[in-house]
C-alpha cells in the first residue's frame, strides 16, 4: 500500500506540474496575443491584425450541459461564417468560451478568466441563475452582454444586458394566448417545478393570463428538484379533475418521465410545453411515439424550410452530427446580432470595453434583425426582445411547424 | 378509489427506495460507514444495461447480469482504492471520501456518456394487473420490484445467519479487532460486503430506471439520498428495517403529495422521519443492532 501511495502521489505531482505548465503556456499565449493585437491596432486602425474578442459562458458540463454545449456550438458556427466572409468591418472575431456548470460562482470565475484573456463583449450566459450573477459584473465593467437563452426577467435589470430569447412571463402569457386562440382546450391542468424560477415564473403568468383567455385551470400541481422522478400523483389529480390539456413549463428530462407515466396509466390529454421541452426527441432511445402530438411554444424549428434555417441546420449537422436545438439557434443569432450592432455603431476592436459597451447598448435599440429564431426582432432599453412566437408539434417522431 | 391508486403508486415508489436502502444498510451495518457513492454505483449499473441493450442489442437478462458483474467489480475497486487506506481513520474522513467518490463517479459518467438524457427501456417484461374494471392498475414493474425486494431481503438475512461468510460479517460489525484476533479476515469480509452491496445496486438501478425511465449522470444521487433516509427510518443496519422504511417512505411521500400539498411532499416525509427518530432514535426496527460498548 505504501508503494501504491507513493506511485499515486508521483502521478498526482507530475499531473500538477504538467497542468501548471499548461496554464503558463496559455497565459503566455494570450499575453502575446493581447500584445500583438494592441500593436496591430496602434499601427493600422481597423486592419486585419485586430480582432473583436467575444466571450461565451455556459454549462459545458453538469446537468444543464446540453444547453451550454448547443449554444457554444451554434455561436461557433456563426463566428466561423463571419470570419470566413471577412469579419465585422474587416476585423475578425476571436471567440473564447468557458464552462460555468450552471453555477453562479463558477460563472463569475469564468467571466473573470475571460476578461483576463481580453474579452470585450459577452455572449452569455446561457442559463438564468448564473446570468443574474454575471450581469452585475458586466454592469460594473460597462461590458455589453447579450444572452442567447437566459430568460428570467432578473437577468435584464441592468441596462447593458439584452436577451435573444423570450422572457419567462412572456412565454406563459403567449402559451395561454395560443391555447385559447387555437381552441385546443378549456380545462387546463398544470404541472410545474416549484423549485425552479424558470418553471414557476412561466406558470405564474400563465395562471394570471388564463381567465382572461377563457381557460379554466382545474389542477395546479408542483414538484421540486428533489422529487422529480414520480409524477403519478400529479397526473392522477389532473386526470381526476378532467384536464383536457396539461401545461408543462419545465425541461424535457422530466417531461419524458411524465409522458411515460401518463401512457402507463392510460391518460392521454394534449401535452403543451415551452422552450425547455426542446430536445426531447434528442434523448437517446426515447420512444418518440410517447411524444406524438406534443405541442411546444418555441421560436425555432429545425425543420423550417427558409434559407437561413436550412443553412444553419446543415452546417450544424456537418460539424456536430446532430440536429440543433433552440439554444444553438439563439446563440447563432446572438453572434449575428452583435455583428449587426457593431456595424451600426461603427466601433473598432481597439476601443475600450466600456466604450464598446456604451455604443452597443444604445445602438441595439435602433436595429431590426431577421434571424432564425424570429423575424423583425427589436429591442427596447429594458433589454427584452420583441418577436412573434411560434408553436411546433411533434408529428411522426419529428418536430413540425403547426402552421 | 383514488386513495387505492395513490397507495399502490406509493408502494411502487417505496419498493424502489427499499431496494436501494438494502445496499446502504448492509454496508453501514457491517463496515460501519455511510457509502454515499452507493447511488452513483446504481447509475453506473443503469448505464451498463442501457449501453449493452441499446447499442449492442444484448438480451435484457444477459445485460442485467453483466451490469451486476460490473457493479460488483466497481464496488470492490472503490473499496480497495478509496476506503481501505482509511480503515483506521476517523469516520468523518471516510464520509468525506465517500462524497468524493460520489462526485468522481458522476463526473466520470459525464465524461464517458455525455450529459444528454438517455431514455431507458423497461427491462421488466411482466404484464400488470387490472382490478375493479380497469380503474385500478398495478404495473408489472411494481410487482416485480416488490417481489425482488422481498427475495433479496430474505436471501440476505439467511446468508448472514447461516453461512460462514455471513457470520464473519456479523463478527466484524460487532468488533473489528476482536474478529481479527479470532482469525476472521476483516479486509476480505468488508470487500465481500461491498461486492454484495454493489451487486444489489445494479439490480436496484435496473428496477429504478424501469419505473422512472430517464438516465443522466445524476440519476443516482437523489434516490440515493431518499433511500438513505429510508434506511435510517427503518433502523440503519437492519435489513428488514430497510424494506419497511423504504415502503413507508414511498407511501408517505405519495399520500402527502396527493392529500396535503404537492410542493411540501418532501417536507412531510422528513417531518415524519423526525417524529419517528424522536420517539425511536434507532429507527423503526433499530433495536436489532447490537451497539458496541
Amino acid at each position: 500500500m505504501k508503494k501504491f501511495n507513493k506511485a499515486l502521489s508521483a502521478v498526482v505531482a507530475s499531473a500538477m506540474v504538467l497542468s501548471m505548465a499548461a496554464c503558463g503556456g496559455n497565459a503566455a499565449d494570450s499575453n502575446s496575443q493581447a500584445a500583438s493585437s494592441a500593436a496591430g491596432s496602434n499601427t493600422e486602425q481597423s486592419g486585419t491584425g485586430a480582432a473583436f474578442v467575444i466571450g461565451g459562458i455556459g454549462p459545458l458540463t453538469g446537468g444543464a450541459a446540453i444547453y451550454g454545449t448547443a449554444a457554444m456550438n451554434g455561436a461557433q458556427i456563426a463566428v466561423d461564417e463571419i470570419n470566413a466572409a471577412g469579419g465585422i468591418n474587416g476585423a475578425q472575431i476571436k471567440f473564447l468560451k468557458e464552462d460555468d456548470q450552471h453555477d453562479p460562482e463558477k460563472s463569475i470565475n469564468a467571466y473573470n478568466s475571460l476578461k483576463d484573456q481580453g474579452m470585450q463583449i459577452l455572449m452569455g450566459t446561457v442559463t438564468s441563475t448564473p446570468c443574474v450573477a454575471v450581469a452585475d459584473k458586466t454592469a460594473a465593467d460597462g461590458m455589453f452582454e447579450l444572452t442567447p437563452s437566459a430568460s428570467s426577467t432578473d437577468v435584464i435589470v441592468n441596462d447593458n444586458v439584452f436577451q435573444v430569447c423570450f422572457t419567462d412571463p412572456n412565454q406563459g402569457a403567449k402559451s395561454a394566448e395560443y391555447i385559447s386562440d387555437k381552441k385546443l382546450a378549456t380545462k387546463i391542468g398544470i404541472i410545474y417545478d416549484s423549485s425552479d424560477v424558470y418553471s414557476s415564473g412561466i406558470k405564474d403568468t400563465f395562471v394570471k393570463m388564463a381567465p382572461e383567455k377563457g381557460l379554466e385551470i382545474v389542477a395546479e400541481e408542483a414538484f421540486t428538484a428533489d422529487s422529480k422522478t414520480d409524477f403519478s400523483t400529479q397526473l392522477q389529480k389532473c386526470q381526476s379533475a378532467g384536464a383536457e390539456l396539461v401545461f408543462m413549463p419545465f425541461y424535457y428530462t422530466e417531461a419524458s418521465i411524465v409522458l411515460t407515466q401518463a401512457n402507463g396509466m392510460g391518460y392521454a390529454p394534449i401535452f403543451f410545453g415551452v422552450d425547455g421541452m426542446d430536445g426531447i426527441l434528442g434523448a437517446e432511445n426515447f420512444d418518440t411515439k410517447l411524444a406524438e402530438g406534443l405541442y411546444m411554444l418555441t421560436p425555432f424549428a429545425a425543420d423550417a424550410t427558409d434559407e437561413a434555417t436550412v443553412k444553419f441546420v446543415d452546417a450544424y449537422q456537418k460539424s456536430y452530427g446532430e440536429t440543433p436545438i433552440q439554444f444553438a439557434a439563439d446563440a447563432y443569432d446572438a453572434i449575428y446580432i452583435i455583428k449587426a450592432a457593431i456595424e451600426q455603431a461603427n466601433v473598432t476592436p481597439d476601443q475600450s470595453v466600456k466604450e464598446i459597451g456604451d455604443a452597443l447598448k444604445s445602438t441595439i435599440t435602433t436595429i431590426k434583425y431577421d434571424g432564425i429564431t424570429g423575424s423583425n426582432m427589436t429591442w427596447d432599453a429594458s433589454g427584452e426582445v420583441s418577436k412573434a412566437p411560434m408553436a411546433i408539434i411533434i408529428k411522426d417522431g419529428a418536430y413540425a411547424s403547426v402552421e | 378509489m383514488n386513495f387505492l391508486i395513490y397507495l399502490i403508486n406509493g408502494i411502487g415508489l417505496g419498493s424502489v427506495y427499499a431496494i436501494i436502502a438494502l445496499g446502504y444498510t448492509m454496508v453501514y451495518g457491517i463496515a460501519k460507514m455511510l457509502n454515499f457513492a452507493h447511488g452513483d454505483v446504481i447509475m453506473i449499473g443503469c448505464y451498463t444495461v442501457f449501453l449493452t441493450m441499446t447499442r449492442y442489442g444484448m438480451d435484457p437478462y444477459i445485460s442485467v447480469a453483466l451490469s451486476v458483474v460490473v457493479c460488483t467489480l466497481l464496488g470492490i475497486m472503490i473499496e480497495k482504492i478509496a476506503y481501505k487506506p482509511l480503515r483506521r481513520a476517523t469516520s468523518l474522513a471516510v464520509l468525506i471520501t465517500a462524497i468524493g467518490v460520489s462526485y468522481f463517479l458522476q463526473n466520470a459518467a459525464l465524461l464517458l456518456f455525455g450529459a444528454n438524457t438517455k431514455s431507458f427501456s423497461n427491462v421488466v417484461n411482466v404484464p400488470g394487473i387490472t382490478l375493479a374494471d380497469g380503474a385500478l392498475k398495478i404495473s408489472g414493474t411494481t410487482i416485480v420490484t416488490v417481489a425482488v425486494c422481498i427475495v433479496i431481503m430474505l436471501v440476505l438475512t439467511w446468508f448472514i445467519k447461516n453461512t460462514k461468510a455471513g457470520q464473519a460479517m456479523l463478527a466484524v460489525s460487532e468488533d473489528k479487532d476482536a474478529a481479527q484476533l479470532m482469525g476472521v479476515n476483516v479486509n476480505g469480509t468488508i470487500s465481500l460486503t461491498f461486492a454484495i452491496g454493489s451487486g444489489l445496486a445494479a439490480i436496484a438501478g435496473v428496477l429504478f430506471c424501469s419505473a422512472y425511465p430517464t438516465l443522466t449522470p445524476y440519476t443516482g444521487s437523489m434516490p440515493g439520498i431518499k433511500a438513505f433516509t429510508a434506511a435510517v427510518f427503518g433502523g440503519i443496519g437492519s435489513i428488514p428495517g430497510a424494506f419497511i422504511g423504504g415502503i413507508l417512505l414511498g407511501i408517505i411521500e405519495i399520500l402527502g403529495r396527493a392529500y396535503i400539498s404537492s410542493q411540501l411532499s418532501d417536507a412531510i416525509v422528513f417531518a415524519v422521519l423526525i417524529v419517528v427518530l424522536l420517539v425511536k432514535p434507532t429507527g423503526i426496527l433499530g433495536k436489532k443492532i447490537h451497539e458496541k460498548v
